[in-house]
């Protein structure tokens, strides 16, 4: 049986307070393995965010348990949140989040900094990332001279610089064109696949279904479904699928 | 990255960056010119202290600086010093304002110290033209070259009248600055009292030096035990004392200390308006390393190395600046005094005004939430 390396159970969040509160997960269960890449899929306003936030021990839920690791995140504090980030998660986000100030091996280099991995190695270890997304020619080019998409690419490279081993994206792709999005897709994919990491990717992009290994469905704050993604069929394929199911109903 | 990082956040807007600069720079020059106003003051008042060769001062009861002694003390008191075991030599000093006429018509004050030179306890240092031999020649008064145009006099050679008798400049002095602006005019101690109309006995002070081994504080309370209407200080409580008479009871000091606390208020406020605007503009950065995992610490010292850089510029310039005006201020009544001290003071004040400026911009950082990240 494979051990998951990030789980929810039970988890309920409440935001707000008095006549203001939102129940916003009401008992999520969830469990992500390494080696997947699953794709948490939802209407706006349906808990996506707030999972993929308590799963990334940002928020602590309401109720309910998460481990990370095995490590429960319950009654600590937010140092002691920061650290288990730190060691075992990685960010990506919608709109990139980059440092403005910073060149693209800066970015990923600080990320190696929070983590105590500082001078040469970690240079070193940056520029290999950056290699292995594919922007080796543009270590020294700032965000405003980058692309959306090699900007996303070097978010990437910043949250999987450190090995975690859970990767966690925020709407990925919601921000590129469609060449962008499937390169960027693509490339979580392998990072699930090839370096055995836990991915998920918060998205209402269908054009991500195919690189999924799962999909789980969010509404209202309850996972209302789950499925795994169809063997046999490479990815670009279940995208035009995926479209051409959306064109046909 | 930490240095990295703040040097770009700081760097990013040049114009924030510049009005950072002038508040430390604003900051450091006002205090330095303070502080080395207040020093050069301090030195100017003590000097002649400071300059004596000497163990204890005797002085008239309740003499309030050096300028305001009276000329009080006898040969009586002199003789019961004299008379003290420990006791090598008791120096009597004549010290006193005095009117002095200048040449051309008109008058101005200055301080005449009578002393003989011989003694040992205090004679005219610097001395740029002519000797004490000279001074020691009739009607002879040394004068210093800085406040020529002050006694109405263009050198050597030039006559005035002091009090009550006329006065021939046989020697200069160079930079014997008075804080009174009284300038000092040195002559022997009879020509002195002569001026001054005081009795052939009379000083101001008696300049006590101890034989070798002997206690100066054992010997000041066999001193005060024999004298009576007399004070004995040790040459730092008569510094002490002059400097409280000018600094403090004229006012000057605590104007001066005011204008310094003033300059690092406004520094402080200047500096900390800014970082913390910078924060505020830099908080969705923030919150990326805090989403990260990134530890307050780590933020913290973000923060902290922005405040430095901006105090270790901001000093460089401001500290090159006092350096100018100290130049420019060598020639006139009240020279700046910039000691490696007070470079050194100014700089931890520097960094300490910096500190404090990034508390607000630490309280803000502490409060991000890192789920702002996602609403972005």
């Amino acid at each position: 049986m494979t051990v998951p390396v990030l789980e929810a159970e039970n988890v309920v969040k409440e935001l707000g307070k008095g006549a203001g509160k939102v129940i916003a997960l009401k008992g999520v269960n969830l469990e992500l393995v390494k080696g997947e890449l699953t794709l948490l899929m939802g209407p706006s306003g349906s808990g996506k965010t707030t999972l993929l936030s308590i799963l990334g021990c940002i928020l602590t839920p309401t109720s309910g348990i998460v481990r990370v690791e095995g490590e429960e995140t319950t009654d600590k504090t937010p140092e002691e949140l920061a650290e288990l980030r730190r060691k075992h998660i990685g960010f990506i986000f919608q709109s990139y989040n980059l440092f403005p100030t910073l060149s693209a091996l800066e970015n990923v280099r600080i990320a190696l900094d929070v983590i105590g991995r500082k001078g040469y190695e970690a240079a070193k270890r940056a520029e290999e990332v950056l290699h292995d997304v594919g922007l080796g020619k543009r270590l020294k080019n700032y965000p405003s001279n980058l692309s959306g998409g090699e900007q996303q690419r070097v978010a990437v490279a910043r949250a999987i610089a450190a090995s975690p081993s859970v990767v966690l994206a925020d709407e990925p792709t919601a921000a590129l064109d469609s060449e962008n999005g499937h390169a960027v897709m693509a490339l979580l994919g392998r990072i699930a696949k090839e370096q055995n990491r836990s991915v998920l990717a918060v998205t209402h992009d269908p054009r991500t279904l195919g690189y999924a290994d799962r999909v789980v469905r969010i509404e209202d704050g309850l996972i209302v479904g789950e499925e795994r993604r169809p063997k046999g069929l490479d990815a670009p394929e279940i995208a035009d699928l995926t479209k051409r199911r959306k064109v046909n109903g | 990255m930490i240095l990295t990082l703040a040097f770009r956040n700081l760097f990013h807007d040049r114009i924030r960056l510049a009005v950072t600069l002038v508040g430390i720079l604003f900051s450091i020059v006002l205090v330095a010119i303070q502080l080395g106003m207040y020093l050069g003051s301090s030195q100017m008042i003590t000097a002649m202290i400071q300059r004596s060769n000497s163990d204890l001062w005797i002085t008239a009861f309740g003499a309030k600086s050096f300028e305001e002694g009276g000329i009080l003390l006898s040969t009586r008191e002199r003789h019961q010093a004299l008379a003290t075991p420990g006791v090598k030599a008791v120096i009597p000093l004549v010290v006193a304002f005095a009117e002095w006429r200048k040449p051309e018509g008109g008058s101005t004050r200055v301080v005449l110290v009578g002393t003989d030179a011989e003694d040992g306890a205090l004679e005219p240092w610097s001395l740029v033209s002519g000797t004490w031999q000279d001074i020691k020649s009739p009607d002879a008064i040394s004068a210093d070259d800085t406040y020529f145009r002050e006694l109405g006099i263009n050198g050597l050679g030039d006559t005035a009248q002091i009090a009550m008798g006329r006065v021939k400049v046989k020697a200069l002095t160079h930079r014997i600055r008075s804080f009174t602006q009284s300038p000092y005019v040195f002559t022997t101690l009879s020509r002195a009292r002569s001026l001054l109309g005081a009795e052939s006995d009379k000083a101001t002070f008696y300049l006590v030096q101890l034989q070798p081994g002997a206690s100066v504080e054992a010997v000041r309370r066999d001193l005060l035990n024999r004298l009576e209407g007399a004070e004995v200080l040790t040459k730092n409580e008569f510094e002490d004392r002059s400097l409280r008479q000018w600094l403090f009871r004229t006012g000057a000091g605590l104007a001066l200390i005011g204008g310094a606390l003033l300059g690092i208020l406004v520094g402080t406020v200047i500096v900390a308006q800014t970082l913390y605007s910078s924060t505020k503009d830099h908080l969705n950065e923030f919150a990326t390393l805090r989403a990260l995992g990134s530890s307050s610490g780590y933020i913290y010292k973000v923060i902290l190395a922005q405040a430095g850089l901006s105090a270790v510029i901001g000093y460089l310039l401001g500290i090159l600046i006092s350096l100018g005006i100290l130049y420019i201020s060598r020639n006139t009544p009240l020279p700046l005094v910039m000691t490696p001290g007070l470079a050194g003071a100014l700089f931890g004040l520097t960094l300490f005004m910096s500190a404090i400026s990034a508390i607000s911009a630490i309280i803000k950082v502490t409060r991000i939430d890192p789920a702002t990240v996602f609403n972005r």
